[in-house]
């Protein structure tokens, strides 16, 4: 227990590096999956065939994979070296970007039809069209999918462990090696990526729940801020996220 | 002798990336019947009142946090006895019975009550009931979506690596470090990944359009 007080601080760092690895990676996946899912869409073969690549290449490699070929195949093949941390963003952001754009593509696509051709009697153009009719109401659909995604994104993030970045899985790895103590060590690892994980899932039904007011649906469960925290009502979705 | 891309090199390393592949497939398949005993199990245990809640808990704990971590953890605490390959196993197919429980629940809870209330009617045990009348139903609906998790699984078996089993990407890490052609291993690495994962997620579709997805 001392000892676990004492390294309190080590876990906070690791921790630290993981939420900056989550929210990178966040970041550059929610580009990738909006610029590939809205390629998708488009009406001509070439745009189409472009983000049908991204998505199956990085969609069937595996992200630890990817990470290996940034960090130790590009420096041979190019005489460039990334930043390992940058590596690894990279490597999560076009990995979960490629299941996010599915995600748009699908959501974008499940827009009912008569509101797109109503944008099209009003002479919108296709930025009005998409800006104004189409994404707000795919945005609510896509946020539930989104919310797996960053958890599994999260989760992810402890792979650059084994490429010695100091995550908390590697804080947790090296701090068992010190003391032996590997129970307490890893239970304290294991709460602080469960919290992040609520934290996570906490901010996207809140994001989720302004998308679908915004839209002028009224929330399924109400009950305040504390009624986000418990899980969606059943039989709403299937676990089709992956 | 150093060009871009060594064919000859690339030729000659094959035979042990195929190897590392069978790896990364026998794990794959052995951890994906777990996860789907395990995960049915766990989604009949959860209706159960109290039992169930702890379950649900403990299901969401092994889905929130990191499979890597939990090898590591599993791994240090295993006697060493157990190879590593069974602890890959094992942890693999424990924490994906954590999903697959949920996609075998969302199949249990869709089927019609009507159903439930005439097993009741015809006073069927509840063994026949679940296991001639909901679950059948239930599975059907569900095995696109169980389908998904095993393309899923098979892209994580590369963390295994970290506990030290030699599957594929273990594999091109040996080779590259031997000769630093880093280029040709991982790459093929890759060309591997989409050998396998393209071709079924292709079947996958298949099963979904065969099954009406959920």
């Amino acid at each position: 227990m001392e000892f676990l007080i004492e390294q309190w601080p080590r876990f906070l760092e690791g921790a630290w590096l993981t939420i900056q690895l989550t929210l990178g990676g966040i970041v550059l996946a929610f580009v990738l999956a909006m610029f590939f899912g809205i390629l998708g869409t488009v009406n001509h073969w070439l745009p189409r065939a472009a983000a049908t690549v991204y998505v199956e290449v990085f969609r069937g490699i595996a992200a630890l994979v990817v990470m290996y070929w940034l960090i130790y195949a590009l420096p041979v093949a190019t005489g460039f070296q990334l930043e390992d941390l940058f590596a690894a963003i990279l490597a999560l952001g076009l990995n979960v970007g490629a299941y996010g754009a599915e995600v748009v593509r699908s959501s974008i696509n499940a827009v009912p039809k008569a509101q797109v051709e109503a944008t099209v009697s009003l002479n919108m153009s296709w930025p009005q069209r998409m800006r104004l009719v189409v994404l707000p109401q795919a945005w609510a659909q896509m946020l539930p999918t989104f919310g797996n995604l960053v958890v599994e994104l999260m989760k992810a993030t402890a792979v650059v462990y084994l490429v010695s970045l100091h995550d908390l899985s590697w804080v947790a790895d090296d701090l068992r090696r010190l003391s032996g103590e590997t129970i307490p060590v890893f239970l304290v690892a294991f709460a602080l990526y469960y919290l992040i994980a609520q934290a996570l899932i906490f901010g996207v039904r809140l994001l989720e729940r302004r998308a679908n007011h915004k839209l002028g649906r009224t929330p399924p469960s109400g009950g305040g801020l504390i009624g986000l925290l418990r899980p969606p009502a059943v039989g709403a979705k299937v676990g089709v996220a992956k | 002798m150093n060009g871009f891309w060594d064919f000859e090199f690339t030729g000659r390393v094959m035979p042990d990336l195929l190897s590392g592949l069978l790896v990364t497939i026998q794990a794959t398949v052995l951890g994906y019947v777990i996860a789907l005993a395990l995960g049915l199990l766990i989604a009949v245990v959860r209706r159960a009142p109290f039992l169930g809640a702890i379950v649900h808990f403990l299901m969401e704990f092994i889905r929130t946090t990191p499979l890597v971590i939990q090898l590591v953890f599993v791994f240090a605490l295993a006697p060493s006895t157990v190879s590593v390959f069974t602890i890959g196993v094992v942890v693999l197919g424990v924490h994906y019975a954590a999903y697959t429980a949920e996609v075998y629940r969302s199949g249990i809870e869709g089927v019609a009550k009507g159903q439930w209330e005439a097993s009741k009617a015809l006073s069927l045990p509840v063994s026949r009931t679940w296991g001639a009348i909901v679950l059948p139903q239930a599975i059907r609906k569900v095995i696109p979506a169980l389908g998904n998790y095993l393309i899923a699984m098979f892209k994580d078996t590369p963390l295994l690596f970290a506990i030290g089993v030699v599957e594929l990407l273990a594999m091109a890490q040996q080779v590259g470090s031997a000769s630093f052609r880093y280029v040709e291993a991982f790459t093929m690495v890759g060309f591997l990944f989409l050998l396998v994962s393209i071709p079924s997620a292709i079947a996958i579709r298949r099963l979904e359009k065969r099954y009406a997805a959920v």
